[in-house]
């Protein structure tokens, strides 16, 4: 059972790709791996102005992910709380997390060679914070939510 | 250990406040300031980050070797680099006269000790690279206001209508004025956007007016005519404080939202429906005076029909209206201390002031220095000194530009990246990036006004120095070292807050000092005094303009239709990039690594240029510059619309260089191009003509 998502207002979403840039800075991550995506339909005219809707992808942090039973030294690791995260001391960077997730949503990170994805930024979140990409979104889009304030 | 260090973002001019966490003289963490901004940030302020870390900057002072331009440079000391650029100087005001040497800056907070330096010299000629941004807006309120361009602030968040004229405010990010914006849109208010092609903000608007290129001013005129037709202004205010509303009438009379939506191309109804809205919302209708409006012949009118648009709402000093910007003596106390120097009483080289008397003389016109290079008219120019300033990139032809400047004896740039200017130039110094320096307290007007400060988070990467240490090592080499009486930065910034109650400690609790705990208003029964035109009273038909023999009220004359086969090339911003100076970044050409030119769809069609084809784009003289194509509906067909800042030519910028296509290198011939009333350049005055470009990329002989 996952305890958060991050949702994205996209009325209020300006597609800046703020969030992809906070995430990187923060993991440290090289030219390469980009581990949140801003995505938008093509555009349409509604009553003569132009819409679209902008949509948010990191990581599903599935209730039941292929990624963890496939990885050969158990590096991929899903919490308690929902949350799967990679332990970097113990991934080999094979990949086989990538080839497992439908969305191949794991990355390479060429600088260790390691598998990096999305882990909701878990040692913000521990401290009582929020992922990088929503505490610092720039026209705060971004919530991050905990299940139970929506009531499920 | 960890610190945590208040400071001002420097990826864009617009300075966002931010935090910074250090550790090991390493960023770990980054973000706007959480009493301001609440943590927002955008993905430039982010990168900043890797903007430290850019090993594509120069590193150390350089002295060049080959011709301009060759990109073989000497790596010297800092103490090699003063002597040398203080040598030639010294050695030019003893053949040439000081008023020979030009100081240009970007602008923005700290251009009192750029103007300090050069008029201690000896040099009345301060400049900087607004006559290719705000130039236009700038003089519009002032002949209109009496107050420049800064002379009020938005109070967006409390408005009911936010009117846009191609002010692209989400891609050319504020984050304050965006986070206030969303907030106005949140409660129900509603956004107007005006411009040739769809943006960012345009999708978040709740009309569009997608109109003609270069026909902002019919457009606003056709709102001024409906707006008096229906008696929508506030009569009491324009009684009390403007002059020429009458003559505005008259003139307005011709220009019908009929006549004014033929012009354009838009919907007459959509014109009139917005003036019901307008009805419905005004006086909290903000009408933005533009920001960037060095665009077309007539962008100065266009600005000034806005500011008149604002003024008819009587919007002025009102909640969700324009506010009159308050300083220290506003809060009853005392402001901070600011370098400074008096003017020398000498002629500019750019003619401001004596022969254009109707411009503000401050940073005078760029672009006017030219034929003083060229013909020494009215003196000799043989020095340039650009502060964080690029004129071969914000300003047309740089192909002929450094014709112009191969007059010069020297030529300086300082900066924290290689400019297109700084690699022509003769030495680079190397300025720290805004992470790595402090920069001198300034005073951020408005209704609540505050100190802010930028302060070093790093210590520097590489050998590179802070503008307030290079301008005092200048200054002392060239005995006029008493104009900045400090040595270290904390001895200046005493010096700044000696007059106030407050000390540098003070600015520690949130990264800034507010000098009001609640926003501060004028009594609206009791503004005069506030409009500084040689009447006192807002003025639509203006003396300075008048005198100057230029029109107040200026009769419309339709733009010119491209020749066939052409297109008027415009260009605008994405919000990861700050214009050329950021294209290098590694993260920020990670998300864009190159522009393209968008161009409409059924145009395209006759072109035979479908999405992503290659296109050449190729100016009057033949210059071309090949680029990918965006094929959209949403852009008007006599246009064609490219991100500014790219193409760039330096060599050591891998990344950058020669990626995407420069708009100012098709602008050939266009130095002349610029507006007589406003002084800006007209930058959306070119036509390119626009073909399928015969490299066929697919073909390749390799084995």
């Amino acid at each position: 059972m996952n305890n958060y998502m991050i949702y994205l207002n996209s009325k209020r979403c300006i597609g800046c790709h703020g969030c992809e840039v906070h995430c990187k800075i923060n993991k440290g991550l090289p030219v390469g791996p980009i581990l949140c995506e801003i995505g938008h339909d093509p555009l349409k005219s509604v009553k003569g102005v132009p819409k679209t809707e902008f949509t948010f992808r990191s990581c599903f942090h599935c209730d039941d992910p292929f990624c963890v039973p496939i990885c050969p030294t158990a590096a991929m690791i899903k919490r308690p709380d929902g949350i799967v995260y990679i332990d970097q001391e113990r991934c080999i960077g094979c990949m086989a997390c990538a080839g497992a997730c439908p969305w191949s949503i794991p990355q390479i990170n060429p600088d260790t060679n390691k598998a990096v994805k999305c882990d909701y930024c878990l040692d913000r979140v521990d401290r009582g914070k929020r992922p990088a990409c929503v505490t610092k979104c720039t026209t705060h889009a971004l919530k991050f939510v905990t299940i139970k304030e929506v009531g499920l | 250990m960890k610190k945590s260090v208040y400071s001002m973002c420097g990826m864009c001019t617009v300075r966002c406040p931010i935090r910074v966490e250090v550790e090991n003289n390493k960023v770990v963490w980054i973000e706007g300031n959480q009493h301001l901004l609440g943590g927002a940030l955008c993905a430039k302020g982010s990168a900043g980050v890797a903007l430290v870390a850019d090993n594509e900057r120069p590193q150390q002072p350089l002295i060049r070797e080959g011709g301009r331009g060759a990109g073989r440079w000497q790596k010297v000391s800092w103490h090699t680099a003063y002597d040398y650029i203080t040598d030639k100087l010294k050695k030019i005001k003893k053949e040439h006269g000081p008023e020979s040497v030009v100081l240009s800056s970007r602008g923005g907070p700290w251009q009192d000790m750029y103007k300090t330096f050069i008029h201690a010299f000896g040099s009345p000629n301060y400049t900087n690279h607004d006559n290719t941004c705000g130039r236009n807006t700038h003089h519009a309120s002032l002949s209109l206001n009496g107050v420049g361009r800064t002379g009020f602030g938005y109070d967006i968040k409390n408005s009911k209508h936010l009117v846009l004229f191609g002010r692209n405010m989400f891609a050319s990010l504020k984050i304050a004025e965006n986070l206030q914006t969303m907030d106005m849109l949140d409660n129900g208010g509603r956004l107007t956007y005006v411009d040739v092609r769809q943006s960012m903000t345009g999708l978040k608007a709740s009309r569009f007016f997608q109109v003609r290129p270069g026909t902002d001013y019919a457009l606003a005129l056709g709102m001024i005519h409906e707006i008096i037709k229906r008696g929508l202004y506030d009569e009491e205010f324009i009684d009390r404080y403007v002059s020429g509303f009458d003559e505005l009438c008259y003139f307005v009379e011709q220009y019908t939202p009929q006549w004014a939506a033929k012009e354009c191309g838009v919907k007459e109804k959509a014109i009139l429906d917005f003036v019901d809205e307008v009805a419905e919302d005004m006086p909290q209708v903000i009408f933005h005076p533009g920001w960037n409006l060095s665009r077309y012949k007539d962008s100065f009118y266009a600005s000034r029909a806005l500011h008149i648009l604002n003024v008819l709402m009587g919007n002025i000093e009102t909640k969700g209206g324009l506010i009159i910007p308050k300083g220290p003596s506003d809060c009853g106390i005392k402001g901070i201390r600011n370098l400074d120097c008096p003017k020398p009483d000498i002629k500019r080289a750019d003619g401001v002031g004596w022969k254009y008397k109707h411009f503000d003389k401050g940073p005078g016109l760029a672009h006017l220095f030219f034929d003083a290079m060229e013909k020494h008219d009215p003196y000799a120019v043989k020095a340039w000194i650009a502060m964080r300033h690029d004129p071969f990139t914000s300003m047309p032809d740089p192909q002929r530009q450094k014709r112009f400047f191969d007059n010069c004896d020297l030529l300086v740039s300082i900066d924290t990246h290689y400019s297109e200017f700084g690699w022509y130039s003769d030495v680079i110094l190397p300025e720290s990036t805004y992470l790595e320096r402090d920069n001198p307290i300034c005073l951020q007007k408005g209704p609540k006004p505050r100190l802010a400060v930028r302060r070093k988070a790093l210590e520097p990467e590489f050998d590179t120095k802070a503008g307030w240490e290079i301008f005092k090592q200048l200054a002392d080499r060239l005995d006029i070292g008493d104009y900045f009486p400090y040595k270290t930065i904390e001895e200046l910034y005493e010096w700044q807050l000696e007059p106030t109650e407050f000390t540098i400690d003070d600015f520690e609790e949130k990264g800034f000092i507010s000098l009001s705990d609640k926003p501060i208003m004028f009594d609206r029964q009791e503004l005069a005094g506030q409009f500084n035109t040689p009447s006192g009273k807002i003025e639509i038909i203006s003396k300075k303009l008048e005198d100057a023999n230029l029109p107040s009220l200026l009769t419309y004359e339709s733009p010119r239709k491209p020749p066939k086969g052409m297109f008027r090339l415009v260009y605008g911003r994405a919000a990861v990039h700050s214009h050329s100076h950021t294209i290098n970044n590694p993260l920020l050409h990670e998300l864009m690594p190159k522009n393209s030119l968008w161009i409409n769809k059924k145009i395209a069609a006759k072109l035979g240029v479908e999405e992503n084809d290659v296109v050449d784009v190729i100016a009057e003289n033949g210059v071309t510059e090949r680029v990918r194509a965006r094929v959209t509906e949403f852009i008007h067909p006599e246009a064609v619309y490219t991100v500014h800042g790219f193409g760039r030519q330096i060599p050591l910028q891998t990344k950058a260089y020669h990626a995407g296509l420069s708009d100012q290198k098709l602008m050939v011939n266009k130095l002349d191009d610029w507006d007589r009333a406003g002084g800006a350049i007209n930058l959306c005055e070119t036509f390119v003509q626009v073909r399928l470009s015969p490299n066929n990329p697919k073909r390749s002989v390799e084995l």
